[in-house]
């Protein structure tokens, strides 16, 4: 309490010193009580990144600790650390965790009884599943962002929380399954003999099940994929993974690049699909959710029990019910020899990495609500509009629908350049064809009447070096225009000829000017020749 | 030697003329290109040397033609690599001058041989190859003084400029008139005017156009310094001068086409000058460029690029100027002997004239295999890790393929954007020469690295090595 005292008694007399920073301008970092938590909301390494942001950043004692950051490294990062989690909760104006808060078993209370009015928390929440938690936390006028519920806009993609647990979760997926397959998952041929490689089905593609494409190719599986939305045939492709597709034409592209349900045919001829490989490979993930619903099924017994002895399964949307009819959330248990996996920790299980990612994810939300100077809940931002669930204990889940439906990544850009020049440009091309050919015709037409043979005969030439000088052009690179300018410079200096034609005979004003032309020729044909050798002589493979 | 034999030699001036462009379609035949070049001047001036000049002629050739030699050897063995562009339009300013004086000499130089419609139509082309050597004459100047930055690169808008162009053609046309109506010595008068008006004209047109738009123009002015010289032949009755002339004019013609679609404009709206002036100049209001732009640091930077697999560098007139090429070049170096695969992606337009780029970068030493053409790079962006855009702005600006509003729609740009990072280097936010909003400066995966492109690249540079010396050791205890 001594500690918190001389704070504020240092903000009041001295408030220009930033040594000791105002109130205002704390987050907290508490340990994370949920069982088996082993993530942290900051780490040494983004800590750095607050306190460039203006914050001054209050750690517990052995907060990084299940994710191997000391109190010693956060202190060398400048942290201060705090033992009592009451206490740090009263001092910091910012709380960043990355479970929703909870019941602490040692102190016996509730976290959101700590969080008062004028306080902020960031962490996940998950607010449509939790309502009496929300009730809870708006008893306390607290503000709450849920970084699940950060909008899946390009914008928001460096704050998106839920990506980056995902990739994780799609990696450590690849590697619990390894863990438990008790094979190869590369080919190899051996002098003991031929190990084939392990085929992997991944259902679902989006950030966990490109992840886990992308995991298993690296150990060398042959991978084959499987997603309702077609746009993700080419990302799946990308990565080296086979994409299986069904004979219908239906696109399950749903908004924030979540799938959609489908049809019951298409459902059928899925279901057929996924029996059919169930025989065939030796790893199945799956990641299929659909948000606010229970995750589908799709893997049932029948093709579990259809599976070699030995296979795995790894049931990624576990905790959302599974995809998989026989998972136990949580469990890792063998079913009739196919092992599954039940795992609903995942990021936690590589708690060093997912943090790093999670409070870079929280650093960026920090930083775009204005950082330590400007904090401040803008309403008018989509991505902070989104997040926010709770305003001074004003309920404001779930916001607004936004105008525009959030396009998933990059939608199309090629079609608006192609229907734009031409409506413009088609007039003229019908036009050209017409006059142009009629004006040469007509000059034609009267060169010939009027010119005599001399002029003619130049004439042919001139119209034939046109031609052969187009023709020869267009096979110039174009990393050679340049050099193909100073040489034809230099040719052009042919112009002395004409000089040359002139010079003899006395002196005149004739045989002066011609000199002079000769004179600045010679400049052109020389310089041109020997600069272009100075060029093209760099250029080497 | 007779008039056969200097026919001969002519031919074969010509056909090493064409060999010469043709040898230029390929980096490993460019150098016998040239030599074949070299090869048919002199046989062309020394046919006509010998054939056409007599007596005291010699002297005269051999005082000038000298002196000539050994200024024009001079300045290309001094010039930097970075002041092409301006060479070059002087130079074209060199043929132009010459067109004009051979002209003038020609009509000083009456022959009594013609007679009739010969006579009027020589008498036009004196006044035709005139005319076109002076606007070639001034107007290379004043792109001389634009690229020398001894003149504004803006471009010089009078009112009414486009009344002023047609009316300095119809004075010349007029006089022209005048001019035919007379003999010999007395025409000068009238032809001299012309001259004058023409050599107006040509400050006027190029005057009007701003400095981006250089590349057009100077190729522009390569193809009239062609049709002078072919104007001057048909005067002289020379085909090797009409067939010389025909091919330069229609390499500057070409050339000024490709780059005018590489900026997606019609040739007319660049020589007429004054882009942004007209529909351009309210579009820009429509371009709303939200977010902002993520500033990053030369560490990060070199992180970025040794941990990237592809690495694309798009440099632009920025480079140039800062001379950064160098400095680029040991960066290439550097990441290609870590395995980085490293290519350049260079846009028809980028720099001051056709080509510069590429000439920049082959000065530096980056082997020409790893320099690629826009089209040739474009598709290869998405594979991309890493993208430094060096000093280039409108050519990797997206509202040119995604804005159809944009002053710059419809251009076509190097679409960096796709690639995972961009890094951006810029010395501020300021819009490029086309005054259009950047959106790319806004995108997620773009960082800015603000400051001269020379000193970052140089940072950069001492960052990698610096990593690249503590590896060296790391490696050994690990093997």
């Amino acid at each position: 309490m001594t500690i918190a005292a001389e704070h504020d008694t240092q903000d009041t007399t001295n408030p220009a010193n930033s040594i000791p920073p105002p109130l205002n301008l704390c987050v907290g970092v508490p340990k994370e009580i949920y069982p088996g938590e082993c993530r942290v909301a900051v780490t040494p390494d983004t800590a750095k990144t607050l306190q460039k942001l203006g914050f001054h950043v209050l750690v517990e004692s052995g907060a990084g600790a299940a994710a191997n950051f000391s109190d010693e490294a956060y202190r060398a990062a400048g942290c201060e650390i705090i033992a009592d989690p009451a206490m740090l909760w009263q001092r910091a104006s910012v709380l960043l965790k990355v479970r929703s808060p909870g019941f602490h078993p040692q102190l016996n209370c509730h976290e959101a009884e700590w969080l008062s009015d004028g306080k902020t928390l960031i962490s996940f929440i998950y607010p449509a599943q939790n309502p009496e938690l929300l009730e809870r936390l708006a008893a306390g006028k607290a503000t709450v962002l849920a970084m699940d519920a950060v909008p899946r806009i390009s914008r928001a993609q460096k704050m998106d929380a839920l990506s980056s647990m995902a990739n994780i979760a799609g990696y450590r997926a690849v590697i619990e399954a390894a863990h438990q397959f008790g094979r190869f998952f590369t080919g190899q041929i051996t002098a003991a003999g031929k190990v084939p490689p392990a085929k992997v089905l991944v259902i679902g593609a989006g950030v966990a099940g490109l992840a886990a494409i992308g995991t298993a190719r690296g150990l060398g599986a042959i991978v084959r994929a499987f997603d309702t939305r077609l746009v993700v045939k080419e990302q799946v492709e990308s990565l080296g993974a086979e994409f299986l597709e069904l004979d219908f034409a239906e696109d399950g592209s749903g908004e924030g690049g979540y799938a959609k349900v489908m049809s019951e045919e298409f459902i059928r001829a899925e279901m057929e699909l996924f029996a059919q490989q169930a025989k065939e490979v030796d790893i199945i993930i799956t990641t299929a959710l659909i948000p606010g619903k229970k995750a589908p099924v799709l893997i049932t017994e029948e093709m579990v029990s259809s599976m070699k002895d030995g296979s795995v399964i790894v049931d990624m949307a576990a905790e959302q019910g599974g995809n998989c009819e026989v998972t136990r959330p949580g469990e890792i248990y063998c079913y009739k020899g196919v092992t599954i996996i039940g795992l609903t920790d995942l990021p936690s299980r590589m708690a060093a990495q997912s943090s790093q990612l999670y409070s870079s994810n929280l650093c960026h939300l920090l930083s775009d609500m204005g950082g330590a100077q400007n904090f401040h809940v803008d309403l008018e931002d989509e991505v902070v509009r989104g997040a926010l669930v709770l305003h001074h204990g004003q309920m404001t889940y779930p916001p607004p629908q936004p105008a525009a439906p959030a396009a998933p990544k990059s939608p199309a850009p090629e079609p608006a350049p192609a229907s734009e020049p031409t409506p413009a440009s088609q007039p003229q091309r019908s036009a050209k064809p017409l006059l142009w050919p009629m004006l040469l015709g007509a000059m034609l037409i009267g060169i010939g009447i009027s010119a005599p043979a001399s002029f003619l005969s130049h004439f042919t030439v001139f119209v034939l070096a046109c031609f052969v000088g187009w023709q020869v052009i267009w096979n110039v690179k174009p990393a050679l225009h340049t050099p193909l300018m100073s040489v034809t410079n230099a040719i052009s200096g042919i112009i002395i000829i004409g000089g040359m034609l002139q010079i003899s005979g006395t002196l005149s004003t004739t045989t002066l000017l011609g000199a002079i032309a000769i004179l600045i020729g010679t400049i052109n044909i020389a310089g041109g020749f020997l600069v272009t050798q100075r060029m093209l002589n760099m250029f080497q493979k | 030697m007779t008039h056969n034999l200097l026919t001969v030699a002519y031919i074969a001036a010509s056909a090493l003329f064409i060999l010469s462009l043709g040898g230029l379609s390929d980096q490993e035949t460019a150098r016998r290109g040239n030599l074949y070049g070299i090869l048919g001047m002199v046989l062309a001036v020394g046919a006509t040397a010998f054939s056409s000049v007599s007596g005291t002629g010699y002297g005269v050739l051999l005082a000038v033609g000298i002196p000539g030699v050994v200024i024009g050897a001079l300045v290309a063995s001094r010039v930097a690599m970075t002041s092409m562009p301006e060479l070059v339009a002087m130079l074209h300013s060199f043929v132009g001058a010459a067109a004009v004086l051979v002209g003038i000499a020609n009509y000083l130089q009456p022959e009594p041989s013609l007679v009739g419609v010969e006579a009027t139509i020589h008498q036009l082309e004196i006044f035709i190859g005139v005319f076109i050597g002076a606007v070639t004459f001034t107007g290379s100047i004043i792109a001389f003084g634009k690229l020398r930055t001894l003149i504004g690169s803006k471009p010089l808008l009078l009112p009414a400029r486009h009344f002023l162009n047609i009316a300095m053609l119809v004075a010349s046309v007029g006089l022209g008139v005048w001019f035919m109506g007379l003999d010999s010595p007395a025409g000068l008068l009238p032809l001299l005017m012309m001259a004058a008006i023409a050599g107006l004209l040509g400050i006027h047109l190029v005057m009007a156009i701003g400095g981006a738009d250089m590349p057009v123009v100077i190729s522009m002015l390569n193809s009239y310094s062609g049709w002078a010289a072919a104007a001057a032949g048909f005067m002289l009755s020379n085909d090797l001068l009409i067939i010389t002339g025909a091919l330069v004019g229609s390499s500057g013609a070409i050339l000024s086409y490709i780059m005018c679609r590489a900026m997606n404009r019609s040739f007319m709206s660049v020589i007429l000058g004054g882009f942004g002036a007209g529909s351009g100049a309210a579009a820009p209001a429509s371009s709303s460029t939200s977010g902002e732009a993520v500033a990053t640091t030369v560490d990060e930077v070199a992180d970025l690029l040794m941990t990237a697999k592809n690495v694309i560098i798009t440099p632009g007139y920025g480079m140039a100027v800062a001379q950064a090429q160098h400095s680029v070049s040991e960066i290439t170096k550097v990441l290609r002997k870590r395995g980085v695969e490293v290519r350049f992606g260079i846009h028809p337009v980028a720099g001051r004239l056709p080509g510069h780029m590429n000439v920049l970068l082959a000065e530096a030493n980056v082997p020409y295999d790893i320099v690629l053409e826009m089209d040739e790079i474009n598709e290869d962006f998405p594979k991309t890790d890493v993208v430094l855009v060096i000093g280039a702005n409108d050519t990797v600006n997206p509202s040119a393929v995604e804005d159809p509003g944009s002053p710059i729609a419809g251009m076509p740009v190097l679409e960096v954007w796709n690639a995972r990072t961009v890094v951006v280097m810029k010395r501020s936010m300021a819009s490029g020469y086309a005054g259009v909003e950047n959106p790319l400066f806004y995108r997620d995966n773009t960082r800015m690295l603000f400051g001269d492109a020379k000193k970052n690249v140089d940072a950069i540079l001492t960052c990698l090595t610096a990593a690249e010396s503590t590896r060296k050791p790391l490696a050994t205890v690990s093997s």
